[in-house]
């Protein structure tokens, strides 16, 4: 019970934080309107008649689960943040589980991600990309799940740097070649062998295809795997990631 | 209360051990200092006791509890505030009180501070009247001072009511009159709570009141017991004479069972006698007297030179 209070605590520190950093809250929208706005748009206005598949809401679907999944996982970055300010002592020398430390912090950074997402459909919604009820629903909960996803990613990204500063070198570098490996803006169905075994092994390809899932529904041709499939290896990446990456980064900071 | 037994550390790509097999104990109740210059292995003396560094060998219990082995249980019976302050900056000053009473499994999670335990509640009134900061613990943390802070440090640092407070130089920074004031605050929670007190400085003044001190340098003991013990086995007290008749003087100093050493002006050991009565037992006429009485300080100083040398 109090460690669920515990992970509770740290999920809420994580988004009062945000709430207080206003610019963050800006900076956060912006790319992926950018991605949508502009990417998106012209994409379908260049390729759009060609191909019979509607390439907005394809980069749209792409995006919003992209922004999730990697705003959670850059989020967990706060953990080395803390240990900067040297609040993260303080964290350490409570007597919860170290497990439960993580998973409230990813749980934290899944809670600043959705607000993002909110603005994205909501932006969704201006660029006249039709959603329908029962779809926004099963969007939201898949994007919960992505959220976590991303958050567990992160924890083991980040299991063994010892700064922000090194954080942010290695991120772009795990996280740019999925852009294209996922499918966020183009599609993944005819890959050449090496370029599939790569794309099946990036994260970020089943929580976009967790989200396109939702949004077309399973008997989509768009769709690669259906929702079952899906959420079994999410589930099985989630759990692998949490551990091992609670396991490194404790013996990081204890093991100096 | 404390036993640390051969602890050694020694940090990834070092080539020596900031902590180089340290044994000591401390008692329950007790007022334990720590003290050694910047880099005497203290903070990591600290860390490890407190569980957020592994030691290389050897070990350490606190109430029975071993720190490597059942951490957790350590965990529970400590308290610590840090050399460098350990507030989140973006919370109020009752948010970070919050986290930290929830965290300790000491009240359940609730997302506001309204929605708290009564308990919670009445508990944070009392600790902001205490601090004189009623007005202000809805507050963020940016806005108080750096006495402010380190008290409120304290005072959470008191709320899961821990066996064993450790503070690492908790004056670091602060100015004269802060620290003052941040001393008697500290002097009043070991009368009301008497708790194990476990503080390290580098300000000797600061150990002066300590039921014992450990002196460390270089990641080793070189001094333990109480003020009084470390006094008197670091401070060498002696009266310089000398007279006219020098050999005279020698040989009755021999007479009267005094270690002499070197020449003159004759170095004449206390050893536990008072200045005036070697002084009333010596018959030649002197013509010089000088008394050597370090204080603790210069005694202090001399080791750690001596060490460093």
């Amino acid at each position: 019970m109090s460690e669920a209070s515990a992970i509770l605590a740290l999920a809420h520190r994580d988004f009062i934080k945000l709430l207080r950093d206003r610019q963050r809250m800006v900076a956060d929208f912006a790319f992926p309107l950018i991605f949508i706005g502009i990417l998106g748009t012209s994409l379908q206005a260049g390729f759009g008649g060609n191909s019979n598949i509607n390439l907005l809401d394809y980069v749209f679907t792409g995006v919003l689960a992209q922004t999730v999944w990697q705003s959670s996982a850059l989020g967990l970055i706060s953990l080395l943040a803390d240990r900067e300010q040297d609040f993260s002592q303080e964290i350490f020398v409570s007597p919860i589980s170290r497990y439960s430390i993580i998973l409230g912090k990813i749980l934290g950074e899944s809670l600043v991600a959705l607000p993002q997402a909110l603005g994205i459909i909501v932006f969704g919604f201006i660029l006249q990309i039709h959603i329908g009820p029962d779809q926004l629903a099963r969007m939201a909960l898949a994007l919960l799940v992505i959220a976590l996803f991303g958050g567990a990613f992160g924890v083991i990204v980040l299991a063994n740097l010892s700064s922000q500063r090194a954080a942010n070198q290695i991120f772009p570098f795990v996280l740019l070649p999925q852009f294209f490996l996922a499918g966020i803006f183009n599609p993944i169905q005819n890959l050449p062998l090496p370029l599939d075994i790569l794309s099946h092994i990036a994260p970020m390809r089943y929580a976009v295809d967790l989200l396109r899932d939702a949004y077309y529904g399973s008997s989509s041709r768009i769709v690669l795997s259906d929702a079952t499939t899906n959420l079994a290896i999410i589930g099985g990446l989630f759990v692998v990631f949490m551990v091992v990456g609670t396991f490194l980064f404790v013996r990081a900071e204890r093991n100096r | 209360m404390i036993r640390v037994e051969d602890l050694v550390k020694r940090y990834k790509k070092a080539e020596t051990n900031a902590v180089d097999g340290i044994s000591f104990q401390v008692k329950p109740g007790e007022f334990f200092v720590l003290l050694g210059p910047n880099g005497a292995g203290k903070t990591t003396t600290i860390s490890i006791l407190t569980t957020t560094l592994s030691p290389t060998s050897g070990g350490a219990t606190i109430d029975g509890s071993d720190i490597v082995r059942d951490a957790s249980a350590v965990r529970r019976k400590v308290g610590i505030i840090f050399q460098r302050p350990s507030l989140d900056q973006n919370l109020t000053a009752e948010e970070n009180v919050r986290f930290h009473a929830v965290l300790y499994g000491i009240f359940p999670y609730a997302p506001t501070y309204g929605l708290m335990a009564r308990g919670y509640r009445a508990k944070v009134e009392e600790l902001a009247r205490l601090l004189g900061i009623a007005r202000d613990i809805h507050k963020p943390i940016k806005t108080f001072s750096g006495g402010m802070r380190r008290k409120l440090e304290i005072m959470r640092s008191l709320l899961h009511d821990p066996k064993v407070l450790f503070l690492d130089e908790p004056t670091a920074g602060l100015d004269v009159p802060t620290r003052r004031t941040l001393w008697e605050h500290l002097s009043e929670v070991r009368r009301t709570s008497g708790t194990t007190v476990f503080l390290t400085t580098h300000y000797l003044e600061e150990a002066e009141e300590a039921d014992r001190i450990c002196i460390i340098d270089k990641g080793k003991v070189v001094s333990f017991g109480t003020p009084d013990d470390i006094k008197r086995d670091l401070v060498e007290e002696y009266v310089l004479v000398d007279a006219t008749d020098r050999s005279a003087l020698r040989d009755e100093l021999a007479r009267l069972g005094h270690a002499t050493s070197g020449g003159a002006p004759f170095k004449v050991q206390l050893d536990g006698h008072t200045v005036h009565s070697i002084l009333r037992s010596i018959e030649t006429p002197l013509t010089v007297v000088k008394t050597h009485t370090p204080s603790l300080e210069d005694a202090y100083l001399e080791i750690v030179s001596r060490t460093s040398e």
